[in-house]
């Protein structure tokens, strides 16, 4: 079928054409879509949670922002941190933080389990907020942008955008391909049929639990991954990047793209970057720019209201149906 | 007579004050039909439920294979080969009815760990899937999603992802409850065939489908068991029939 074979070839024609674009030489843009790819990282890492094995957790900033100071305390101050280890290094510090907090938020469900995962959120938020550890509120600074080293020779260098640009784009592309692999193996599917229905997968003999903690992991290792990409973008971390703003940003794009499919996620990313920077432009909305929340906070209560799968479902919506009008049940 | 793949001794679960299942010993052998019936909230669904784990028994054992099952949950039990249907259907909506089936399979395979093949990769458990549906009488509905088929089709497709983990305990709750004649007919005779090399609990309010399918007949009253036996002993029972006033219609309906 050819409309099969499109659609799997049009993440390749994207990824593709995303590599082209630090060719336009706009470090603004270059940047901007840098900062949209680190979160659709961050959300499809959310996505699997939310929308594949039907954990709504509102505490996963907790591991985009470990990641952010693991690498800011790992590297040497003033000197350009080792990509080769401070990068699965701060991956690993994720994993392990999510498999100990699973074991004990996974022991919860629906609103319980929301709490929970703040509430570890939070108590992280605090830990650097309240203690010396990493720079109090001010945070850290992060002099120098990790390289990538052979020997004497410097391979790869996050100081140059292009180069930062093209890691980034890898991350994301490979982090869309593993999860789009991994759902659609037994594990994946597995998954799945907790989302609609634990109960029922105990009962065939699934150790649920099991299962939830490695998705759990998964999640975190990969919001880790997106965290650690951001420190190095910003070139600072503070409290802030684990604080439940962006817990509740990235639950956010994860419901404004759909929850359920990878590419939603993507496109939430998308679409919640680029929102907010349109609507808080002060050239554009004058004195409304800065309270661009207020507009994205409306924006989204729409989304949840009349486009339930989101943007990704609104997409699909609109390939299926034919020009002529095809009122709905009548197919059916 | 042969020994018992499942034997339970003195099982019984209270909520509060109320005492669901009180002091049951029953046992289950592998080609028989061992049927419970009694009234409603006589404890039939919560017994099934402490058999397969679904709940925690307050006291008592539940032995398999001579092992003490009880307080194990109900993946651990249902692994060791104790499959059940649910009186209310409890299957995957969303999906289509070969992956209701196939994840059933999937269950009783180390291919989990595998995370980078698809999941429709493995022939065995296909196979599996395949012989379930076709077994429940389903087959033709294969690619259906599930949340689509008839309320009798959706109760086939509870007996075949049961089937399709390859049990040798069946607990069957209320497999028959809103079916048409002609699927209640097919599930009588698809029990009769299991029976053969599974040891089969049926919990059934039909009449016809229990003294067709019955070995062994339990009647519950109020969580404890009023009498045990043949059919025929169960049926002449004063007590039973002093149970059922005019118990004539319970049993011979």
């Amino acid at each position: 079928m050819p409309g099969n074979a499109i659609s799997r070839a049009l993440p390749w024609v994207i990824v593709g054409l995303l590599a082209l674009f630090p060719v336009l030489d706009s470090t603004f843009y270059t940047q901007l879509l840098t900062k949209v790819l680190i979160m659709a990282i961050f959300a499809m890492s959310l996505d699997l949670l939310v929308g594949y094995t039907g954990l709504v957790s509102f505490g996963h900033a907790a591991y985009f922002g470990l990641a952010g100071y693991a690498l800011a305390l790992m590297g040497p101050k003033y000197e350009a941190a080792s990509l080769w280890w401070t990068l699965p290094g701060a991956i690993g510090i994720c994993v392990v933080f999510a498999l100990v907090t699973g074991l004990v938020v996974l022991r919860t469900r629906g609103i319980y389990f929301i709490m929970v995962t703040l509430a570890f959120a939070q108590m992280l938020f605090f830990v650097f907020h309240d203690t010396k550890l990493g720079g109090g509120s001010d945070g850290v600074y992060i002099y120098a942008k990790p390289t990538m080293n052979l020997g004497e020779t410097v391979l790869v260098t996050l100081e140059k955008l292009d180069q930062f640009y093209w890691l980034v784009l890898f991350f994301t592309a490979a982090t869309y391909f593993l999860l789009r692999r991994i759902l659609g193996s037994s594990f994946g599917r597995a998954l799945m049929g907790i989302k609609v229905n634990e109960h029922r997968m105990r009962a065939l003999g699934f150790p649920v639990f099991r299962y939830q903690l490695a998705s759990f992991a998964l999640a975190g290792g990969l919001a880790g991954l997106a965290g650690y990409l951001a420190a190095v973008q910003f070139g600072f971390v503070n409290p802030e990047i684990l604080s439940w703003h962006q817990s509740g940003a990235v639950l956010m794009m994860v419901i404004l793209g759909g929850m359920g499919t990878l590419h939603g996620a993507v496109i939430g990313a998308f679409a919640f970057v680029l929102l907010q920077e349109v609507l808080s432009n002060q050239a554009w909305f004058g004195i409304a720019a800065k309270h661009w929340q207020l507009a994205m906070g409306i924006l989204i209560m729409l989304v949840a209201l009349y486009l339930p799968q989101g943007l990704a479902g609104l997409m699909a919506k609109l390939q299926r149906k034919p020009p002529a009008e095809a009122e709905e049940g009548a197919d059916v | 007579m042969s020994e018992a793949i499942l034997r339970t001794e003195g099982l019984t679960k209270r909520f509060g004050g109320l005492v669901a299942v009180s002091d049951v010993s029953l046992d289950l052998h592998v080609g028989e039909v061992h049927v419970v019936i009694g009234p409603n909230g006589a404890g039939k669904s919560t017994l099934t439920n402490l058999l397969s784990g679904d709940l925690p028994a307050t006291s008592g054992r539940v032995m398999l294979d001579g092992r003490d099952i009880a307080g194990l949950s109900s993946d651990q039990i249902s692994r060791m080969g104790v499959g059940r249907s649910y009186q209310k259907t409890n299957i995957f909506l969303p999906f289509t009815v070969f992956e209701n089936a196939r994840l059933a399979a999937q269950s009783r395979t180390p291919y989990a760990l595998r995370v980078f093949s698809r999941a429709e990769a493995y022939d065995a458990i296909n196979a599996l899937a395949s012989a379930a549906l076709e077994s429940a009488g389903l087959a033709h509905r294969a690619q259906r999603v599930a949340a689509t088929l008839s309320h009798g089709e959706q109760r086939q497709l509870e007996i075949a992802m049961c089937l399709a983990t390859q049990p040798r305990v069946l607990l069957l709750d209320e497999p028959l409850a809103g079916m048409g004649p002609h699927e209640s007919q097919r599930m009588v005779e698809l029990i009769s065939k299991l029976r053969s090399d599974h040891a089969i609990m049926l919990i059934e309010h039909d009449m016809d489908a229990v003294f067709a399918l019955a070995n062994r007949l339990t009647v519950m009253v109020n969580g404890e068991v009023l009498e045990t036996g043949s059919p025929e002993q169960v049926r002449s029972s004063p007590a039973v029939q002093a149970a059922y006033l005019g118990g004539e219609e319970m049993l011979h309906e």
